[in-house]
């Protein structure tokens, strides 16, 4: 089991109604991990009904979703970027 | 070659005062500047820019630094903004500085397009009837395509 910091933005926060949390999994990668959390609660699923508008940030790189979690800190979930 | 994140607002000309001070080397400027718009039609009274510190810093030191290789700049200036941002103010900057304007021009709409995709902001748009997250544009993801080699 590994401990992963877990950070939302944006409307993925907002309807996991919190900006951050510590997980304890074994997760092998990161879409395993959002399967994890879709069995545990609604609201998870809520927020990852359509994985085509997710991206994923591990230890604050763009990463696809099936990078693995070996020695990853910190997961950033949340939706396409829309700055500038 | 600096990248900033900041709340603050900023003054253009003053960062290309900067960037082009003590040096003799530069023949052309670019600078671009994004503005809070209302595509509502009169119903936007601000927008909000989250961010991910630590990750924004680094994405955009990244696509600054890409831009430094492909391209020969004499310097290069990114400044965003995040928190609340009234209608019509000032969201974000890029100025390039190089010997030639053609690659102050490609460089900084490079740093635009990759900014676009790659930084981790997201704006939220504040209506008189409610609030809603402007939605990424694909046309946005084709832009940055260009530049892949």
């Amino acid at each position: 089991m590994k401990q992963l910091d877990v950070l939302y933005f944006a409307w993925v926060r907002e309807r996991i109604g919190i900006p951050k949390e510590r997980i304890t999994t074994d997760a092998a990668t990161v879409s395993d991990l959002i399967a994890e959390l879709c069995a545990k609660e609604e609201r998870y699923q809520m927020a990852f009904q359509d994985m085509t508008v997710v991206k994923v940030a591990i230890d604050q790189t763009l990463s696809p979703l099936d990078a693995s979690l070996e020695g990853a800190r910190e997961i950033a979930i949340f939706p396409p970027m829309t700055g500038g | 070659m600096a990248v900033r994140v900041q709340s603050d607002d900023f003054d253009l000309g003053l960062e290309v005062a900067e960037l082009t001070r003590d040096t003799r080397v530069i023949g052309a400027v670019v600078s671009f500047i994004g503005l809070v718009r209302d595509t509502t039609g009169g119903d936007l009274t601000s927008m909000e820019l989250e961010h991910y510190p630590g990750m924004t810093e680094q994405a955009l030191a990244a696509i600054d630094a890409e831009a430094t290789k492909r391209w020969s700049l004499s310097g290069s200036m990114v400044i965003h903004r995040y928190g609340d941002l009234k209608t019509g103010e000032q969201i974000m900057m890029v100025a390039t500085a190089s010997a030639h304007r053609k690659d102050a021009f490609d460089a900084a709409e490079f740093l635009m397009d990759y900014l676009k995709t790659d930084a981790p902001f997201w704006k939220k748009e504040h209506l008189k009837s409610g609030s809603q997250w402007v939605e990424s544009k694909a046309s946005d993801e084709d832009a940055k395509d260009r530049w892949k080699t």
